[in-house]
């Protein structure tokens, strides 16, 4: 179980195994994470859990239990469960790929996190609920339903087309459905670029990336479907559009939700998924802080390397989100199964897992404190090579720009805002 | 009619048969496709970086 190196990563092809002509035969070597897989099916069990605390403890802070669960229990779990920076051998992953135990592990959230919508939508309903009660639900439902993203995400990448209807049904309670067209098509293409709304650049704080992500991406995913109906010569405004069928989803569940059980959930449904969509999207703006990719004298930029993603081995964190941690394999080889991704030991690495990063994400001035020199000395002191945020360019350059590092490049960061 | 690959996941854009999905109807030559256009799957890799597999039939 080493760790894989550029060398043998980076001109490897990755065809994903789905073909049931090749032979996967089970190998020497046992995945150890197999059975921690199922714990994520924890999360969208959460309002469950939350209303179970909440009765059997009479304790109406319970409902509470799901931003307790991200910001208390899974940073607590990552110190417990320590990091793991083995890989599967080569030989194992066509097996591993092919082992269906593992998509199950993510088919299954989906009845339940529907189920604990359904749920949550009852108990605002019932209104036995206090109005502090009802916005703790719905901040733990939030956290089933922004989770769900990263399922949609692992599900959403596939080519089967019914893993691709499960991505969009995973995305309906946070109306995200955009997010299967621009992650796929938008954001893989020109991750850690100053063009991509979903990358966020050094000095550039979480308050100034969410609406920049959020309006960017929406725009980019209308725009990449509008090219792609253009080509067809039809009007995007047609049920085949990725956006407008996944959208419809939303508005069926939603409008179900408000005929059953009222019009006085609406606030609390809306809510939740601000606060699930917000998780996605501070999940985004840890991902690639900072790093870009160069361009290169034909105008293209580089290959999307290893380099360019933040990457953890937190088990915990791992286990909960589908290994996005591992997020450099997931770039350079995008439709890779969450089991299969591994370690690179060239990868920057982030000085805590994604619940612990998310905290820090909040508070600009201890994330900066704590990224913004990490990113220096991943280019080795030449600030001027970083993904530098437009409007915090003089205070970066004054702060990090040493006359030593940079020239070299190539580059002409003078000119050069997203 | 020709077929191209992509040199990441395997992706083939095969002449012939087109991608009428993407708005590239059968019989498109790979040489109408924009530059621009990525791989719809991986999205890493650009209709440039596609690879000549078969150029028979």
């Amino acid at each position: 179980m080493s760790a894989s190196t550029a060398a043998d990563h980076h001109d490897d092809h990755d065809h994903p195994s789905d073909d049931p002509s090749v032979v996967a035969v089970a190998p020497e070597w046992t995945d150890g994470k197999r059975y921690a897989w199922l714990l994520g099916l924890v999360v969208p069990t959460i309002p469950f859990i939350a209303w179970g605390l909440a009765e059997a403890s009479g304790l109406g802070f319970f409902w509470w239990f799901g931003p307790f669960f991200i910001f208390g229990v899974m940073p607590a779990l990552d110190k417990l469960g320590g990091d793991d920076r083995s890989n599967p051998p080569e030989s194992a992953i066509k097996w591993l790929e092919n082992d269906h135990f593992y998509r199950w592990c993510t088919y299954l959230f989906i009845p339940l996190q529907l189920t604990a919508t359904v749920f949550s939508a009852w108990m605002w309903s019932t209104g036995n609920l206090s109005v502090l009660e009802s916005i703790g639900l719905a901040l733990s439902l939030g956290v089933t339903n922004g989770i769900a993203i990263a399922d949609a995400h692992e599900l959403g990448h596939k080519r089967e087309a019914l893993e691709k209807w499960l991505a969009k049904i995973a995305l309906a309670p946070t109306f995200y459905g955009h997010f299967f067209v621009e992650h796929n098509r938008g954001h893989h293409v020109r991750v850690s670029t100053p063009e991509d709304p979903a990358s966020s650049r050094l000095g550039e704080s979480f308050y100034e990336f969410l609406p920049r992500t959020v309006i960017g991406s929406l725009t980019s995913a209308w725009e990449l479907e509008a090219k792609r109906f253009k080509r067809m010569g039809k009007s995007p405004v047609h049920i085949n559009n990725d956006i407008v069928n996944a959208w419809l989803m939303s508005v069926v569940l939603f409008g179900t939700l408000l005929a059953v059980f009222g019009l006085s959930i609406a606030p609390y449904l809306l809510l939740q998924a601000v606060f699930g969509f917000s998780m996605l999207e501070v999940v985004n703006y840890i991902e690639h802080y900072g790093l870009k990719r160069q361009k290169k004298e034909d105008g293209r930029y580089e290959r999307c390397q290893p380099s360019h993603s933040w990457n953890s081995n937190l088990v915990a964190s791992n286990v909960f989100l589908y290994h996005l941690q591992r997020h450099s394999d997931h770039h350079a080889h995008p439709l890779r199964r969450y089991q299969a991704l591994r370690h690179f030991d060239e990868a920057p690495e982030l000085p805590a897992g994604y619940a612990g990063m998310i905290v820090l994400a909040y508070l600009p001035p201890i994330w900066n404190r704590v990224m913004d020199h990490r990113v220096v000395e991943h280019y080795d002191g030449d600030v001027a090579m970083a993904n530098i945020h437009p409007r915090a360019r003089k205070r970066i350059m004054k702060r990090w720009d040493r006359p030593s590092g940079g020239g070299s490049h190539g580059l002409a960061p003078a000119g050069h805002a997203g | 009619m020709a077929i191209y690959v992509c040199p990441e996941c395997g992706f083939t854009y095969n002449e012939q048969t087109g991608i009428p999905r993407e708005g590239f109807p059968p019989g498109t030559p790979f040489s109408e496709v924009p530059d621009d256009w990525s791989c719809p799957d991986c999205g890493v890799r650009d209709k440039v970086d596609f690879e000549l597999a078969s150029d028979a039939g």
